[in-house]
């Protein structure tokens, strides 16, 4: 059986397989018994071998296959871990990670009044809401909207109820990053001679994307509403952020 | 046609020693000087020196520029004003730079649209076609990279726009597109930790191309150039040497390139660039309506048209790398448009459809911007897709001339004898792939 394959020309496949299946028995073996030499009766059907390691035992050709194998195991892994420095490095550096949480006082804002504030680098909007624009955000079914999640980091995952955009007890507060969903421009409606768009609430300049007064996408190619980051109340007018 | 006999003889005893050694010498003899070219190129054909042109100026002003200018967000904005106002020619040096990005851009869409036309991505060329699409690629992302530094507001909110829409990527695995903006950004928001790394990769892509292009001419000279009958030099009359033919027409368009370029750069330096960009970085404002450079403005109404934010992205993507299968997309027997009396006008439709979402990605997406930018872009791929399939399998050809020496002499196959050359061997016009 030997001696034929080592006469039939091999198909790629073939020596792919034997090359592997040889790759995994000699680890085995390595492992289990520390000894490589002993590898050598395992290996007689070998079809790239032909049989030849029969007659071989100190001398083994497999021998030095095993420390090839070994070292540009070894090599390869090495080369490849340390691409991870080099990717990583570009990741938000240890000064924009400390950068997570700020502190604001919301006393001078008045009803109407919008204010925008840094966090992470970032622009947060919070609007002082009147009655009116909560009770328009009360108003519309959650079915009706293009993306029916609250995207609320303090309540993750809940239904985009005008409840479930703000915290409880602070319903008048909005507080949202001001980042279009779309493709990262700040929306108007901050101001009160800024366009608020079709819903009351911000419009987006760069390609029309419409947000109601609880910070939801009701129109434009947005695909979510804006982003609600965690933040808490640490007292009727002061909030942290992060 | 590179392996057409070298002819190069060292003059001298230097020359000799040099040739046994590293005969680059004999390598430009044989490559620029002696190269045996099509004896019918015309003023299109000039645009492939055109451009080397255009990227060693690039090369040679961004370095002396890079001497001068400061990657930080606080004083990038400052230091280009820096450069144009206290630096010895700064002024010169940051228009010739910025103009010669446009200028870039021009010359490669006329290359581009010459070898569509006349059929120069068609077999034996594909590689070299190819390439090509990945130099546009490598000059695009550059050209991005490049126009944030200024960190004007357009600089600013091109990168915001443009890394953001890699967060389209979210709605197939979610946190994947997040990931990949911030890894980009080095931080939640774009600041001046993306300035310093886009300016790193600005000064790298360049080298980039300029591999890509020596990869490029080599595949060039390998297949030979093409020309407007798409016919191959069969003999000797069909072909003349580069030197002093093409180079001296080269020259001439050159010149002519170069007088264009000047007059941007000495007279309306700022003309191609956008007002919105003379205000500093803000990142709490928004410019009103946010527009690339105009080199883009096609690929931004693509974007735009699809009402998807993860389709748009992949449209924009797919015009592009839809360019690298034309090759095969194209089933015409022949190469040039020329002898080609259908395809002939859907080219045309083409190039109005591309000129026409360059004018739509300039206006705001609404009512009927949107509306004609989805026509065109429908237009743009039903182009590669279908016209090029099936009109090249339904449509016959007109007569193609014998030879190219045939082409610009008028005359029938066989009496060429006072062009010097000899007849074209029997058969030479029928096999396909040598029209």
């Amino acid at each position: 059986m030997a001696n034929l394959w080592q006469f039939a020309p091999l198909k790629f496949s073939t020596r792919l397989h034997a090359f592997l299946r040889n790759l995994g028995l000699k680890a085995a073996v390595l492992l289990a018994t520390g000894n490589m030499a002993c590898g050598t009766l395992l290996f007689d059907d070998d079809p790239l071998e032909g049989g030849r390691s029969m007659t071989a035992d100190v001398e083994d050709p497999n021998r030095r296959d095993i420390l090839v194998v070994a070292a540009s195991a070894f090599s390869a892994v090495g080369a490849a871990s340390l691409i991870w420095p080099f990717v990583h490095q570009m990741n938000p550096d240890a000064g924009a990670q400390a950068l997570a949480s700020a502190e604001f006082d919301l006393a001078p804002v008045q009803v109407g009044q919008a204010i925008t504030v840094m966090w992470r680098g970032k622009p947060v909007f919070i609007r002082h809401r009147t009655a009116e624009e909560i009770e328009a955000a009360k108003k519309v079914p959650v079915e009706d909207l293009p993306d029916p999640l609250s995207r609320n980091d303090n309540e993750p995952g809940t239904p985009a109820t005008d409840a479930n955009r703000t915290l409880e007890g602070h319903e008048n507060w909005l507080v949202m990053v001001g980042i279009c969903t779309h493709l990262g421009c700040i929306p108007k409606g901050q101001t009160l001679a800024d366009s608020k768009g079709d819903f009351g609430g911000w419009f987006c300049p760069c390609h029309g994307s419409h947000y109601d007064t609880a910070g939801r996408i009701r129109k434009g190619p947005a695909p979510r509403n804006l982003d609600i980051p965690p933040y808490t109340f640490l007292s009727d007018t002061k909030i942290r952020i992060g | 046609m590179s392996n057409h006999a070298s002819t190069y003889e060292p003059k001298s005893a230097t020359a000799k020693w040099w040739d046994e050694r590293l005969p680059v010498p004999r390598m430009m003899h044989d490559q620029f000087v002696d190269f045996p070219t099509p004896r019918n190129l015309n003023y299109l054909w000039t645009f492939g020196g055109i451009l080397t042109f255009c990227l060693v100026a690039q090369l040679v002003t961004g370095i002396v520029l890079a001497m001068h200018y400061v990657p930080t967000a606080d004083d990038a904005f400052n230091s280009v004003d820096h450069i144009r106002r206290d630096v010895n020619y700064g002024w010169l040096l940051q228009a010739m730079h910025a103009t010669g990005s446009s200028m870039f851009f021009l010359a490669v869409y006329v290359h581009i649209f010459r070898g569509l036309y006349y059929g120069s991505y068609r077999a034996p060329r594909e590689i070299l076609w190819i390439l090509g699409v990945f130099i546009l690629l490598a000059m695009m992302a550059t050209a991005f990279l490049g126009y944030s530094l200024p960190w004007g507001q357009m600089s600013f909110w091109a990168v915001t726009v443009i890394t953001n829409l890699f967060s389209s990527l979210d709605s197939v695995i979610p946190g994947l597109g997040t990931g990949i903006v911030e890894w980009l950004w080095g931080g939640y928001a774009v600041s001046g930790a993306t300035l310093n790394r886009f300016f790193s990769l600005h000064y790298l892509l360049p080298f980039v191309i300029f591999g890509l292009v020596i990869l490029h001419i080599w595949a060039l000279h390998v297949a030979g150039q093409n020309n407007p009958t798409g016919l191959n030099i069969k003999t000797k009359s069909d072909s003349l040497p580069m030197y002093p033919y093409a180079v001296a027409k080269d020259a001439v368009a050159l010149f002519a390139f170069v007088i264009v370029f000047a007059w941007f750069v000495l007279f309306l330096p700022d003309y191609l660039g956008h007002a919105d960009n003379f205000i500093e970085a803000n990142p709490l404002v928004t410019p009103p309506h946010i527009v690339p450079e105009w080199y883009f403005l096609p690929f931004y109404a693509i974007l735009r048209a699809i009402p998807d934010k993860l389709g748009g992205v992949i449209a924009m993507f797919a015009s592009i790398a839809i360019l690298a299968f034309i090759p095969w997309l194209d089933r015409s027997p022949v190469r040039s448009t020329k002898y080609r009396p259908i395809y002939k006008w859907f080219f045309w439709l083409f190039l109005f459809a591309c000129l026409a979402l360059g004018y739509l990605g300039s206006k705001p997406a609404e009512g009927v911007y949107v509306f004609w930018a989805r026509i065109f872009t429908a237009y743009y791929f039903a182009h590669f897709l279908l016209v090029m399939p099936i009109v090249g399998s339904i449509e016959t050809p007109t007569k193609l001339p014998g030879s190219i020496t045939d082409a610009v002499l008028g005359k029938s196959p066989g009496k060429s004898g006072a062009t010097g050359g000899g007849g074209v061997p029997a058969g030479a016009t029928a096999a396909p792939e040598d029209r």
